[in-house]
């Protein structure tokens, strides 16, 4: 398995410091542009807040950089030097790109440990899986991240059982089992109470501490609870990037949100 | 906590009995039928004994059929011609073991390659007369037509009713190819009046007491084998292939291939049941390829309970007890009772006849543990 700072054999030379770097992409649907020459830069150990209003394209963006949708047009870089618009969705994940689908997707049937089992780190492939056996240190690493999901009674559940709020954290869970460089969270706490949104709020920046996180919301007191630097898109790019009151500020913004 | 061990995964509470019981009747049937005689009353008559040893090789096949539809999601409409190309590959062998002793008295190509006046064997009855390569064929055949076959559908990403519909085409596609007599594969006809295997006489009480213990000892190794990849992390890949498998992908794992694996291996052991089954009927034709054939191994492991495995098995047998017996008596009737049974099942019992079973037992466990304890038990959705 290749990681990010492995430089692929055909790589073009590293132009960028940045861990993500996307620049000029477009993403047109049957002529309607979902993404339209949005250019986006992360910073290794970043922690980024994506707003704007429904249908600005936040989670086609997702999309483009976990590769389930190819962009049309422009760059979209990881360490600099991997071009993710020709990976599919394994090798980018492999690469150490981690996701939490804006519907919580976890698996249904099988138990909530199963689930980490599944996204713990380790190798992917037939033979590595048919003949695993979990290690002292895979265990110890599921049940502190029960601990930290706050899951530990309901471990031989099946994860379908679990409430809303519950899934929304199991799937963060999976994202730290995943251990991956850049977590791309998709409107964590769509549905959540505000004491659950406030937890999830103190997750992120605990795994901010040593992941990069890239998170998208709706929610202004949970952007503002997270304190970070925000980028706003409409139609399809960045509109105004900068802290949360520099943006609210922007009179772009003001227009966006409130001429709805 | 760690993984457990191999053999303590294989001790499952529905496998282990499976497995046993299997075992027992392949030593004890034998017994029954060859040591007692025929007026004992614990005496098994040889054409039960034929009867249960066809089954047994269908409960393979069942197996098979859920490893990939109970446990990844794929719903192959095409198992039967996996089980049937197995056959073909034993029942080559079996001609050729005639040798001279056919009706045209050819020291080397079958009766019916004489009657179409063939020169020569076909090049893909080399090697036949040798029966571990025919052993090998009735599993490499079944797997390589999986693994190609998986190859360009699983990567193209080709899932759900599309899938079904055209493994189901493809089996269609084998039996009109089987049916054509410029195959050299015995066409409509099929291969059929065979003598021995291994020099043992296919008519003897003896061979076919060996039929039944060997096909239900491969059943309990396709049992065990099956038990050994679900529960493995592989199958809680596969698990989770069948219920999000868009999900399985972001997590890295790449579906295809683990697709491939299961639906290759799930085709060796169709292949292994089609050669265990064409000795004890003595025949195997072009019919065996018919689509109604897959859908009613697909049947078998619905009324059985789909991913349970042992109730895969069990459901094969039960099904074609059940067909045994109707078609004595209202042969006409059989493909409507298939049918109804198909929707009844899906309505009523949607988790099989295991899976009921077992929602009971738990029931009734959860039930029990209420009364017992102070506390009211928590409320599961
Ligand atoms: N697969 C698709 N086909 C057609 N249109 C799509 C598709 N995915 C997204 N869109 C459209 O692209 C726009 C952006 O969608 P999305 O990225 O989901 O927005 P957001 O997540 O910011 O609410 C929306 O107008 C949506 O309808
Ligand atoms: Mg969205």
């Amino acid at each position: 398995m290749t990681t990010i700072l492995e430089k692929p054999r055909d790589a073009a030379p590293r132009t960028t410091d940045a861990l993500l770097y996307l620049d000029a992409v477009g993403v047109s649907f049957d002529g309607f542009k979902a993404l339209d020459n949005l250019s986006l830069v992360i910073e290794p150990g970043e922690m980024r807040a994506v707003i704007g209003p429904n249908g600005a394209g936040k989670t086609t963006m997702m999309d483009v950089i976990t590769g389930k949708t190819r962009p049309d047009t422009g760059t979209v870089l990881l360490g600099g030097v991997h071009d993710l618009t020709r990976l599919d969705e394994a090798a980018i994940a492999q690469l150490g790109i981690g996701r939490k689908f804006q519907k919580p997707t976890v698996f249904e049937m099988v138990s909530v440990e199963e689930n980490l089992v599944l996204a713990l780190a380790g190798r992917r492939g037939v033979r590595a899986t048919l003949f695993h056996r979990r290690s002292a240190e895979e265990a110890r690493r599921i049940a502190e991240i029960l601990e930290i999901v706050k899951l530990e009674d309901r471990r031989p559940e099946p994860a379908g059982a679990l409430s809303h709020g519950q899934k929304q954290w199991l799937e963060i869970g999976m994202l730290l089992a995943q251990d991956p460089s850049l977590l791309l969270v998709d409107e964590p706490v769509a549905g959540m109470t505000d004491a659950e949104t406030e937890m999830t709020a103190d997750l992120l920046r605990r795994i901010n501490v040593d992941h990069t996180v890239v998170v998208v919301e709706h929610d202004m007191s949970f952007v503002r609870a997270l304190g970070v630097k925000v980028s706003v898109l409409h139609e399809g790019s960045v509109l105004a990037e900068g802290s949360l009151d520099q943006v609210s500020a922007d009179p772009r913004v003001i227009e966006v949100y409130l001429g709805r | 906590m760690t993984r457990k061990p191999i053999l303590f995964r294989l001790m499952a509470p529905h496998i282990a009995p499976a497995v046993l019981a299997l075992v027992a009747a392949a030593a004890l049937v034998p017994i029954a039928n060859l040591v007692f005689p025929a007026d004992h009353p614990l005496h098994v008559p040889t054409g039960t004994v034929v009867l249960l040893g066809k089954w047994l090789t269908y409960a393979l096949l069942a197996v098979a059929l859920d490893l990939v539809w109970g446990y990844c999601g794929i719903l192959s409409l095409g198992h039967g011609a996996f089980f049937a190309l197995g056959g073909y590959a034993m029942g080559m062998h079996l001609m050729r073991e005639i040798g001279p002793r056919g009706v045209y008295g050819h020291p080397v190509l079958p009766d019916f390659m004489v009657f179409l006046s063939f020169e020569e064997l076909p090049i893909a009855w080399w090697g036949f007369d040798v029966f571990a390569w025919a052993a090998f064929m009735a599993l490499f055949v079944p797997g390589l037509l999986a693994f190609v076959f998986g190859w360009l559908a699983f990567r193209s990403r080709v899932t759900g009713v599309y899938l079904s519909i055209i493994t189901q085409a493809g089996t269609y596609a084998l039996m009109l190819a089987f049916f054509r007599n410029e195959l050299g594969f015995g066409g409509n006809n099929g291969l059929t009046d065979f003598k021995d295997v291994l020099g043992f006489s296919l008519q003897a009480d003896g061979t076919r007491a060996a039929l039944f213990a060997l096909s239900a000892l491969a059943l309990a190794g396709g049992l065990l084998l099956a038990q050994a990849i679900v529960t493995s992390k592989l199958g809680l890949v596969l698990v989770a292939i069948r219920d999000a498998e868009a999900r399985t992908r972001f997590l890295g794992y790449r579906v295809e291939r683990f697709k491939l694996f299961v639906f290759t291996l799930s085709a060796m052991m169709a292949g292994l049941a089609g050669a265990l089954y064409v000795p004890q009927v003595g025949i195997i034709n072009p019919s065996e390829f018919s689509p109604a054939n897959s859908i009613e191994a697909v049947v078998w492991v619905a009324v059985g309970g789909r991913g349970t495995l042992s109730g895969a098995a069990l459901g094969a047998v039960l099904v074609n007890w059940a067909k045994s017996f109707l078609t004595g008596a209202y042969p006409e009737a059989w493909l409507f009772v298939l049918g109804f049974l198909f929707v009844a099942v899906t309505l009523f019992l949607p988790k099989g006849i295991l899976g009921a079973l077992r929602s009971v037992r738990l029931g009734r466990r959860a039930r029990a543990a209420q009364a017992t304890s102070a506390q009211p038990a928590e409320v599961r959705g």
